[in-house]
């Protein structure tokens, strides 16, 4: 009788990467229906394109290198970092400029690197920044949330708006950018630096109605509660145990505490805790971002490094630097740092003396 | 690191708290398939294949021949190591071979193994069991576990009696009844079936070895196991009866240290190191079967498992039934398997066997025959995400993915700076990856590779040692040769030169540096004798003179020499610097009469030099007398006295004869 052979363990769990990939994407679904619907349609659209766009530069460029087409793609790592951008991107941006984020997210950043697994820094990440400093105009205006709107777009309005700019009763983005106060069409983060170099207080920029209707005084128009939502979503990837607890607590923890004391020190200047922690992507970084496996630090103690450090510089940046949020900035600074952390991180394996 | 001590520990276990160890998985068990029914002793098999080494270490000497009657229990071969152990017939009947056959080897190899036929009559050798056990020597008992062929049966095949008989103080014995192996349930029907015997062999245990305590420990997932146990441990402050969570790999000696003791084997020592040594349930069975009832090590109980079988269940195996008769015994049914498929041991750690006549040995705790689809296998390897749920899961606290990343690319010395050689292949971590990477597999590769190399390089060194030693004795002989060919090239040369006058010049030369050395040393001599207070400079003049005159002659002969055989380095360099030839007192007369020049020149060299260096040290700050000599530092220097003056003309004639003679020597040589 001949009998097959193969090496142990003979047992697997049934968790594979396609797997874990498609929970990520589980996980974003609450936060991207709570942003569609202070955002409008673009959300969807964005999403589709990116995908759309990474399923075929994916594809490609596997071709190219000779590497099973479907089976790579089946992984869905390319969807995942397209829906990661396309969420991360204004949602009435131009098609093509989300196009390009993907190019350089799937053939730049992960193909040319070695494809999944190989990739340095954050695909989403990278791409995010490249698009922030060769468009910045287009990628800090954002549609104000929905009960700010001065016009309300359509499905089709914002098919339009993507794609050619103009909607089809000839409103250009610009008009479709206008809150009701025909003045802003600013972030909150934005709004605050803004303010803030016009000699406002912290306190009295609270005031604008970009901060209204928030779960908390601080927290924007909208904003809040898509923080919110795709903290739920993180919980629940922490739940099922696709991400570990090491780096979304470590970096919530780091923003709260970098946050707290520069508001102790000049509370006209720098905000709240909670003002940083509910406005910008820190929430969906902390879960969605920074837990990305392939660019984080593998160690324990390496992964509360990185996302204490991600924190740190995310506070820096909001108020030292020239951009409004930092998620982006920050992550792909710690990715850097990454190799280094997990040489000086390694545990102490069993029987060894400590280092 | 802080071991906790052995109170804490006591009254931890007591409480019935444990440490842990991190990481580990919670693989299904699929225990319930196996435990349900009692351990059945199955049919005889037509042949036994006992192989010959079935435990770590060394063969035994074989004791029989092939076609000889052996009864039940009779040893077939002899423990002749500390780290041997004796095999038994496991039943009665005629050797039929002994030779190669293939045996539970995760590489399939053949060794050496004594095919059985059985006569179906069981019959057993005459047995002597030894019940009062605390009256005789524990050397003796000793020698009894080992006489009874016991070794480790949890896996491993370590000799029982190397570890019974430690001479280092023991805290902990603990006895091992966790099998945190999935479908494995040999130990769990033992304690359920033979409680009391495991009491007995951990009794004597107990009495070999002096622990202060002695804890028995079983995974929580065995309820009635725990509950017989508990039931015959019921009168026994002794023993500490511990429970113990449920989680892969708890049974691995160095993680059930850790949980039970909080402490850790250090890296290159054994469990003794800190006061613990560890039998196996199955182990203490045997050690008192062999004891009390004076059976050696013939059969275990053997877990047949999987979907696969139609009465999955443990059967008393003898040790060398072939697998192919358990599995006809449990009902093999091959049509639920897409390919045939048979794993020796756990489905974690075990190995697949290529071969289904191979025989159970002692170690063999499980036969897994899983039906197609209930193993979830992993075949569909893909790129690494860095996920470090490997890290996670590892109970070593290593780093898998870089072990696997290192090995992977062959960067062993990189591997091993991560410790790849702390891996215990438990396989946790390719059990969790979601790539479903063979990290196992990548480790295991990576270090028989490092271990060839060990091999190669330690090969390689011993026979560069022995190449380096052979080229230096070649070296020496060369010299050895070249300097003997040298010596009698020069007692010929030195031999034609005294017969013939081919080189009459030179002779000249040589007899007037000869001749004015000689007057010169006459002078210094009646110097010396006569008259102390003599007009030293006066001869020191002369003596220069002749010295000089001698040095110029022989230079000029010498540049002679050295024109026509430049390339040639002159011989006497070697022979004159000759400190091992004794200084001969009255050099200039001897040189005179010496017919072998260069030995003359040797000694009046050694002389020379000698009494230069007497002079030097006496006189540094002298300047020298002698006008006439151009290079004047080799003249040594005159002095103001009379003891001086006759000294350093004493030297200078004598380093001004040897000169000469050197010279000569050289130049007559160089032709």
């Amino acid at each position: 009788m001949k009998l097959t052979l193969s090496s142990s363990p003979h047992m697997r769990a049934d968790r594979d990467t396609s797997q874990v990939m498609r929970m990520v994407l589980y996980a974003m679904v609450p936060g991207v229906i709570c942003q569609s619907y202070f955002f409008g349609w673009g959300v969807f659209i964005q999403i589709a394109i990116a995908t759309i766009a990474a399923l075929v530069v994916e594809a490609s460029i596997l071709a190219i290198r000779n590497k099973p087409v479907a089976r790579n793609l089946s992984d869905y790592s390319a969807v995942l970092t397209a829906c990661l951008l396309a969420v991360s991107l204004p949602p009435a941006l131009p098609w093509w400029m989300t196009v390009i984020g993907v190019i350089f997210a799937i053939g730049i950043v992960k193909q040319l690197y070695g494809g999944l697994g190989y990739n340095l820094f954050n695909p989403a990440m990278v791409a995010y920044v490249v698009l922030l400093i060769s468009f910045p105009a287009a990628m800090t205006q954002w549609i104000p949330p929905a009960p700010l709107h001065a016009v309300t777009l359509t499905f089709s309005d914002m098919l339009h708006l993507i794609f050619t700019g103009y909607t089809p009763s000839g409103l250009s983005l610009e008009q479709g950018l206008q809150a009701v106060d025909g003045v802003s069409s600013a972030t909150p983060l934005d709004h605050l630096k803004t303010g803030l170099t016009q000699a406002s207080t912290y306190n009295e920029l609270l005031t604008s109605q970009v901060y209204e209707g928030g779960p908390f005084v601080s927290s924007g128009t909208g904003w809040a509660w898509v923080s919110v939502s795709y903290l739920i979503g993180g919980l629940f990837l922490l739940k099922t145990r696709i991400i570990s607890w090491h780096i979304p607590v470590s970096l919530i923890v780091s923003i709260a505490f970098c946050a707290t004391v520069l508001h102790l020190i000049n509370q006209d200047i720098y905000g709240s805790a909670l003002f940083h922690l509910l406005n910008g992507s820190v929430l969906f970084g902390a879960f969605f971002i920074a837990t990305d496996p392939v660019s984080a630090s593998t160690t324990a103690k390496g992964r509360i490094i990185f996302g204490a450090m991600i924190g740190f510089w995310i506070i820096i940046i909001r108020n030292f630097g020239g951009y409004p949020d930092a998620v982006a900035f920050a992550v792909i600074i710690m990715n850097m740092a990454v190799p280094l952390i997990d040489y000086y991180t390694q545990p102490r394996t069993y029987g060894h003396k400590g280092k | 690191m802080q071991l906790p001590q052995f109170e804490d520990i006591i009254s931890r276990l007591d409480k019935g708290q444990t440490w842990s160890f991190s990481g580990g998985v919670h693989p299904a068990g699929n225990k319930h398939l196996s435990n349900q029914t009692c351990t059945v002793h199955p049919s005889l098999p037509e042949q036994l294949i006992v192989p010959v080494r079935q435990h770590i270490g060394t063969d035994g000497q074989i004791l029989v021949k092939e076609g000889e009657q052996v009864k039940k229990g009779q040893p077939l071969t002899q423990s002749s190591q500390a780290f041997s152990v004796p095999i038994h017939a496991p039943t009665s009947g005629t050797i039929k071979a002994i030779g190669d056959h293939v045996t539970a080897h995760p590489s399939g190899l053949s060794e050496t193994c004594i095919q059985i036929t059985p006569d179906g009559h069981d019959t057993w050798v005459s047995l002597t069991p030894t019940p009062h056990y605390l009256e005789i020597e524990k050397s003796e008992l000793v020698s009894q576990i080992c006489n009874a062929g016991v070794a480790g049966m949890g896996g491993a095949g370590f000799p029982s009696h190397i570890k019974a008989s430690g001479s280092k103080s023991v805290e902990f014995l603990i006895i091992n009844g966790i099998e945190c192996e999935p479908y494995i349930t040999a130990d769990d029907r033992l304690m359920r079936e033979q409680a009391a015997s495991i009491l007995e062999g951990v009794d004597i245990l107990t009495h070999l070895l002096s622990p202060r305590a002695v804890v028995i420990a079983i995974e929580d997932n065995k309820p009635d196991a725990i509950a017989v146990m508990k039931q015959a441990c019921e009168s026994r402050t002794d023993i500490h009866l511990v429970t113990v969570p449920t989680k892969y790999p708890a049974g691995g000696e160095k993680q059930l240290i850790q949980i039970l003791t909080g402490r850790e084997v250090p890296r290159d020592g054994l469990p003794i190191d800190v006061g613990i040594t560890m039998f196996n349930v199955g182990t203490c069975f045997a050690v008192a079967d062999a004891i009390l009832r004076g059976k050696p090590l013939i059969e275990r109980i053997v877990t047949v498992t999987g979907s696969a079988v139609e009465r999955p269940g443990n059967y008393w195996a003898r040790i060398g039934t072939p697998v192919n008769h358990l599995l006809s015994v449990a009902g093999y049914l091959p049509k639920q398997q897409k390919q045939p498929e048979v794993i020796m041991g756990g489905p974690m750690m075990g190995f697949t066997l290529n071969d289904a006549a191979v025989p159970v040995v002692k170690t063999t705790n499980c036969l897994l025959i899983p039906a197609h689809n209930e193993l979830t296998h992993g075949s569909d390897e893909r790129a690494c995400i860095r996920c470090s749920a490997c890290a996670d899961a590892c109970p070593v606290h290593l780093l898998p993915q870089q072990l696997f990343w290192h090995s992977k690319a062959k960067e062993y010395d990189k591997a091993q700076e991560y410790n790849l050689f702390d891996c215990i292949e438990c396989g946790a971590c390719a059990y969790v990856c979601p790539s479903e990477i063979p990290l196992v597999h990548y480790y295991r590769k990576a270090k028989s590779d490092i271990r060839v190399e060990r091999d190669e390089r330690n090969k390689a060194d011993k026979a560069k040692a022995r190449f380096e030693a052979r080229k230096a004795r070649l070296e020496r002989e060369k010299l050895e040769r070249e300097a003997k060919h040298q010596k009698a090239k020069e007692a010929r040369l030195a031999a034609v030169d005294n017969k013939t006058t081919s080189s009459s010049k030179d002779k000249v030369a040589a007899a007037l540096a000869r001749a004015k050395a000689k007057k010169a040393q006459q002078a210094g001599n009646s110097d010396a004798t006569a008259n102390e207070t003599s007009s030293a400079p006066q001869d020191n003049k002369k003596a220069a003179v002749a010295a000089a005159v001698a040095r110029a002659k022989a230079k000029k002969a010498a540049q002679q020499a050295a024109q026509q055989h430049t390339d040639t380095p002159p011989a006497s360099n070697k022979s004159t610097d000759g400190q091992n030839v004794p200084p001969v007192s009255d050099s200039a007369e001897d040189a005179q009469a010496e017919k072998k020049q260069r030995v003359a020149a040797a000694v009046a060299r050694a002389k020379a030099k000698k009494a230069a260096q007497q002079a030097a040290q006496q006189h540094t700050d002298t300047p020298p007398a002698s006008n006439e000599s151009t290079d004047g530092q080799n003249v040594p220097p005159v002095s103001d006295s009379a003891e001086d003056a006759q000294a350093a003309k004493k030297q200078r004639i004598a380093a001004a004869v040897a000169k000469a003679k050197a010279k000569k020597a050289a130049q007559e040589k160089n032709k």
